[in-house]
C-alpha cells in the first residue's frame, strides 16, 4: 500500500481514488503537468505551440455554430453567410471570429514552426515530432483550402479553380484526380458539398488526431530550450532536472500571460478591421460566385502566397507545380539538412545566422510578391528569391557543417 | 509572517483573483454562442403576426390560416352554435377552461373568445397533435351538437375547441395569442391588450 | 542581445504593410476620389437611406437589408420606415426589394443592377462615391454617357436631374510602340442640374455613407463592443503577469 503511494504521489481520498482506481487521472496529471519538466529558459518563441492549441479551439468552437446556420449549396452558400452576419444573433461575432481565427492560425504556426528553426527543435531526437507538425501543416493548409470554398465568393470560387487545376499538371493521372477532386467537370455545388465535409469533419479529426500524436511524441523526449542543451543531463538528487521547472505551475501560468497578449491582438483585429484591409476577408468574396466572370487579379488567401510565387516564377506548368510542391515538402527534410552539431542558433556560426535571415527575409518577400501581379519587376524578384527559397535548403548540409560552432554551456542561460 | 508566508498569501490571492476574471471572461464569451441559438430575425419574420381578415366570413364558415408553422382554426359561429355551447357541459373535460396554459386570460370564459362569434384556436388536437376535422352537422340521435373530431384516435371538442371526457385527448384546443386590430380584421400571434 | 533575424523580419513585416501589392485593392483601373465619409454620421445615413430608396431602389435591390434593422440603428420609427422608406414593402421585417424584376432589367439594360447589399465592401466606398459622381456625355453609348469608374458601364445617368451632364476632358498620349493612352484630366460641366457641385458631392456621400452602413450594419455596435473586451483583458493580463512573477520568483 505504502509502495504504490510513493509511487504515485499523494494519497487522494474519496472520490478521486474511485477515478484513479479505474483511469490513470492523477497519473496521468502527474506525468503530463504537474510533474512533467521543462526548461526554465523558454522565451517568447515558446509560447506559439499553446497558442496553436487555443486558434485550434477558437476555430472549432466558432466552426460548430457556424455549421448550425451555414447552408452548403452553391443556390444557398453565400445567402447563408450574410445570414449569419446579419440575422442570427450575434452571428457576426462568431464569423469574424472564425475568419480572425483563420489567418491567426497561420500566424501563429509558421512563428511556431519558425522557433524549431531558431533553435534545432526538429533535431535528434525530436525529428518525429517535427515530422508530425509537418504533417499537421499539410492538413491545416488543406483545411484552410477546402474551408476558403464554402463562402462561394467570386475569391473562393476562382482561387479553388485555379488551385484544383494546377494538379492537372501532374503526368497521366492529374486530369483525372482534378475530376476525383471536383466531383464534376468544374467547380460546382458538388464540389462544394464535399468540401463542405472535409472542411467540417474529416480534416479537423485529422489535424487533432495528429496534434495529440504531436504531443505525445513531444513528452517522450521533453521539450528543447533556446540554449538547445538537453536539460535531463543535469539532474538533482531527486531525479529532477536541474534547469527544469514543473509544468504547472510554472508554464501553464507563464501560458496564460502569452494567451492573453494574443487574445489582446486577435481582438484588435477581430473588432477593429476584420477585413484586415482585405487580406482577411478579401473585397472580391463580398460578391457570391459567377462562373462566367473572373475577378482581375485571382490570388490565393495571404498564408499561401509564398508558395504561389515560387508556382507563378516558373514558366512551365509541370515544372511550376513540382516546384511548387518542393517548396512545401523540403522542410520535411530540416532534421537531416541540417549537419549542425548545434541545435540553438545561439552557438551557431555567422554562415547559418546569415541563412536564416535571408531565409526570413525570402519568405517575407516570396508573401508579397504572390499578392502582387506576376507582371514586369514582380516575376524577376520572384525568380530570384525562389532560389533564395531552395538554396536555403539545398546548401545547408553543405554550410551547416563548415560553419564554426561556439562551446555550449553546461547550464541554461537563464534571467530573471 | 515570514516573507515566505506572504509570498504564498499573495500567490494565492492572485491565483483566485486570475480564476475569477478568467471565468467571468469565459461566462461573456459563452453569451454570444447561446445567444445564437435564439430564433434569428429570419425565424421572428417568418413567425410573425398572420392577419386575417374576416369581412368576407360567413356564419357557420371555417377558414384555415398557418402561424409558426402550425394550423389555426377561424370558424364564424352560427347563433344557434352560440346558443348551444352550454348543452354539452356535463360531457365536458374542462368546460369552464380551467387548465390555464390552454388559452389566454381573454379567452377564459364561455365561449372562449373575444368576441363570441368568432373561434380562433389551434387545429391541433391535444392528445398527439393530428388536425381534427371539422363535424359541424347537428346530430340529435347521437347526441353530438357539432364540434370538432379528431381522426386519428377520436377525439372530440365542441363548438368552443373544449375536449369531451373520455377521449384520449386531455385538454381543450389551444386558443393562440390573438387581438382584434378591427372589428372584421384579426391578429394572429400577438395577444389582445398588447401593443 | 541583439538578434539580427528578429530585427530583419520586424522590418519586412512593416515594410509589407505600408506597401502593400495593388492586387489586393478593391477596384483597380479607373478615376478614383475619396468618399470621406462619416460611418457613425447618423444624420448623414438617414438622408443616405432616403436618397438610397428614392433613386436607387427601383432598379437596386438590398436584398440582405432588413427595415427594421435600419430603423433600430438609425432610430427611426416604424411610421417613418413605413412613411418615408417603405414604397412597395408592408412589413418592417422585410428586405429590400427593387421596383423593378430583375429579368426584366437584364433584357432592358443588357445586364441586371446589381444587389446593392455588399457593394461598398466589394468595390470600396470610394470606387461607389467616383462612380456615382462620374458619368459623363458620351456619344456611342446606349444610354449616352460612360463613367470614369466603370468604363463601359450599362448604368444610365440616374441622377442626371440632380447633377446635370459633364463632360469629361480625357488628354491622349501616344507611346512608343503606337498605342494610345488616354489620362483622365477633369470635368467639364455642359448643363446644370437641380443641384450645385458642392450639394450634388454631399448627396452622393450620403448615399455612399448609407451603403457603407447597409454592407456592416453591425460596424459601429463591432467597435463599440471591442473597447470594452481590450480594457478587460489589460484587466486581465495586469492579474496573470503579476501570477506568473509571484510563481516564478524563486526560480533562479
Amino acid at each position: 500500500m505504502s509502495r504504490i503511494e510513493a509511487e504515485v504521489g499523494k494519497p487522494q481520498g474519496g472520490l478521486m481514488k474511485w477515478i484513479d482506481d479505474r483511469f490513470p487521472f492523477t497519473k496521468t496529471m502527474e506525468q503530463h503537468v504537474t510533474k512533467y519538466y521543462a526548461s526554465k529558459n523558454f522565451n517568447w518563441w515558446y509560447v506559439f505551440g499553446v497558442l496553436a492549441m487555443v486558434v485550434l479551439v477558437i476555430q472549432l468552437l466558432t466552426g460548430i455554430f457556424l455549421t448550425m446556420n451555414y447552408k452548403p449549396s452553391a443556390a444557398e452558400a453565400f445567402a447563408s453567410v450574410e445570414y449569419i452576419m446579419r440575422d442570427v444573433e450575434w452571428g457576426w461575432l462568431i464569423r469574424y471570429m472564425h475568419s480572425t481565427g483563420a489567418s491567426f492560425f497561420f500566424v501563429v504556426v509558421y512563428l511556431h514552426m519558425f522557433r524549431a528553426m531558431l533553435y534545432g527543435s526538429y533535431k535528434k531526437p525530436r525529428e518525429l515530432i517535427w515530422l508530425i507538425g509537418m504533417l499537421i501543416f499539410l492538413v491545416l493548409m488543406a483545411e484552410a483550402f477546402a474551408g476558403y470554398l464554402l463562402p462561394w465568393g467570386q475569391m473562393s470560387y476562382w482561387g479553388a479553380q485555379v488551385i484544383i487545376s494546377l494538379f492537372g499538371a501532374i503526368p497521366v493521372v492529374g486530369d483525372a484526380l482534378v475530376e476525383i477532386i471536383r466531383g464534376d467537370y468544374s467547380i460546382s455545388d458538388i464540389t462544394l458539398n464535399r468540401f463542405f465535409a472535409l472542411h467540417v469533419i474529416v480534416l479537423p479529426l485529422a489535424l487533432i488526431g495528429l496534434i495529440f500524436v504531436h504531443i505525445v511524441a513531444l513528452h517522450e523526449v521533453g521539450s528543447n530550450n533556446p540554449d538547445g542543451i538537453e536539460i535531463k543531463k543535469n539532474k538533482g538528487p531527486d531525479g529532477v532536472p536541474l534547469d527544469g521547472v514543473p509544468f504547472h505551475p510554472h508554464h501553464t501560468s507563464k501560458d496564460l500571460v502569452g494567451i492573453i497578449v494574443f487574445l489582446m491582438i486577435f481582438s484588435s483585429v477581430l473588432f477593429f478591421a476584420p477585413d484586415m484591409g482585405g487580406y482577411f476577408l478579401e473585397h472580391a468574396n463580398f460578391e457570391p460566385a459567377n462562373p462566367t466572370a473572373t475577378p482581375e487579379h485571382i490570388a490565393p488567401v495571404w498564408y499561401f502566397t509564398p508558395y504561389y510565387a515560387i508556382l507563378r516564377a516558373v514558366p512551365d506548368k509541370f515544372w511550376g507545380f513540382v516546384l511548387f510542391a518542393l517548396a512545401v515538402i523540403l522542410p520535411i527534410f530540416l532534421p537531416w539538412l541540417d549537419r549542425s552539431r548545434v541545435r540553438s542558433i545561439r552557438y551557431r556560426g555567422w554562415m547559418y545566422k546569415t541563412a536564416l535571415s535571408v531565409f526570413v527575409i525570402t519568405f517575407f518577400a516570396l508573401l508579397w510578391l504572390g499578392l502582387a501581379p506576376a507582371e514586369g519587376l514582380y516575376v524577376i524578384l520572384a525568380r530570384i528569391f525562389s532560389v533564395l527559397y531552395f538554396a536555403f535548403f539545398l546548401l545547408m548540409p553543405y554550410y551547416t557543417s563548415i560553419d564554426k560552432t561556439k562551446p555550449l554551456p553546461d547550464r541554461v542561460v537563464y534571467h530573471d | 509572517m515570514t516573507e515566505d508566508d506572504l509570498d504564498r498569501n499573495r500567490r494565492h490571492f492572485l491565483t483566485v483573483a486570475t480564476l475569477a476574471t478568467g471565468a467571468i471572461g469565459a461566462g461573456m464569451v459563452a453569451i454570444p454562442f447561446i445567444s445564437s441559438l435564439k430564433p434569428s430575425a429570419r425565424a421572428q419574420a417568418l413567425g410573425a403576426p398572420v392577419e386575417v381578415p374576416l369581412g368576407s366570413m360567413q356564419p357557420g364558415e371555417m377558414v384555415r390560416v398557418i402561424w409558426r408553422g402550425k394550423l389555426v382554426f377561424i370558424l364564424r359561429r352560427t347563433d344557434e352554435m352560440l346558443a348551444k355551447l352550454p348543452d354539452a357541459s356535463d360531457q365536458l373535460a374542462d368546460p369552464n377552461s380551467e387548465v390555464v396554459d390552454q388559452q389566454p386570460d381573454y379567452a377564459a370564459n364561455d365561449t372562449r373568445s373575444v368576441k363570441p362569434e368568432f373561434l380562433i384556436v389551434e387545429g391541433s388536437c391535444t392528445h398527439l397533435g393530428c388536425a381534427p376535422l371539422e363535424d359541424f352537422e347537428v346530430r340529435p340521435a347521437e347526441g353530438w351538437g357539432g364540434g370538432f373530431f379528431c381522426p386519428c384516435h377520436g377525439s372530440k371538442f365542441d363548438l368552443a375547441g373544449r375536449v369531451f371526457k373520455g377521449v384520449p385527448a386531455p385538454t381543450n384546443l389551444r386558443v393562440p395569442p390573438h387581438r382584434f386590430v378591427r372589428d372584421d380584421l384579426i391578429l394572429i400571434g400577438q395577444d389582445t391588450g398588447a401593443a | 542581445m541583439i538578434n539580427l533575424t528578429r530585427i530583419a523580419s520586424v522590418l519586412v513585416l512593416v515594410a509589407c504593410f505600408t506597401v502593400a501589392p495593388q492586387a489586393v485593392a478593391a477596384g483597380g483601373g479607373g478615376h478614383i476620389e475619396s468618399a470621406n465619409i462619416e460611418h457613425d454620421n447618423k444624420a448623414s445615413l438617414r438622408r443616405g437611406a432616403r436618397n438610397f430608396m428614392n433613386y436607387c431602389s427601383g432598379c437596386h435591390s438590398a436584398k440582405y437589408v432588413r427595415f427594421n434593422t435600419i430603423g433600430k440603428h438609425l432610430d427611426l420609427s416604424e411610421e417613418q420606415l413605413i412613411d418615408n422608406l417603405m414604397f412597395n414593402a408592408e412589413k418592417t421585417f422585410e428586405t429590400i426589394q427593387a421596383a423593378m424584376p430583375a429579368k426584366d432589367a437584364a433584357v432592358w439594360y443588357g445586364k441586371a443592377p446589381p444587389d446593392m447589399s455588399l457593394m461598398a465592401r466589394a468595390k470600396g466606398v470610394d470606387y461607389v462615391y467616383s462612380f456615382l459622381k462620374g458619368f459623363y456625355v458620351a456619344k456611342d453609348s446606349p444610354t449616352g454617357v460612360d463613367n470614369v469608374a466603370l468604363a463601359g458601364t450599362s448604368m444610365p445617368h440616374v441622377l442626371w436631374e440632380l447633377q446635370g451632364y459633364q463632360a469629361a476632358i480625357f488628354e491622349t498620349h501616344e507611346n512608343e510602340d503606337g498605342s494610345v493612352t488616354k489620362t483622365f484630366g477633369g470635368f467639364e460641366q455642359l448643363s446644370a442640374g437641380s443641384m450645385d457641385a458642392e450639394t450634388y458631392d454631399d448627396f452622393v456621400r450620403d448615399t455612399v455613407n448609407f451603403l457603407a452602413y447597409i454592407a456592416e450594419p453591425i460596424r459601429s455596435d463591432r467597435r463599440k463592443l471591442g473597447v470594452w473586451v481590450l480594457m478587460f483583458l489589460i484587466f486581465f493580463y495586469i492579474l496573470a503577469a503579476q501570477l506568473k512573477k509571484a510563481i516564478w520568483k524563486d526560480v533562479k
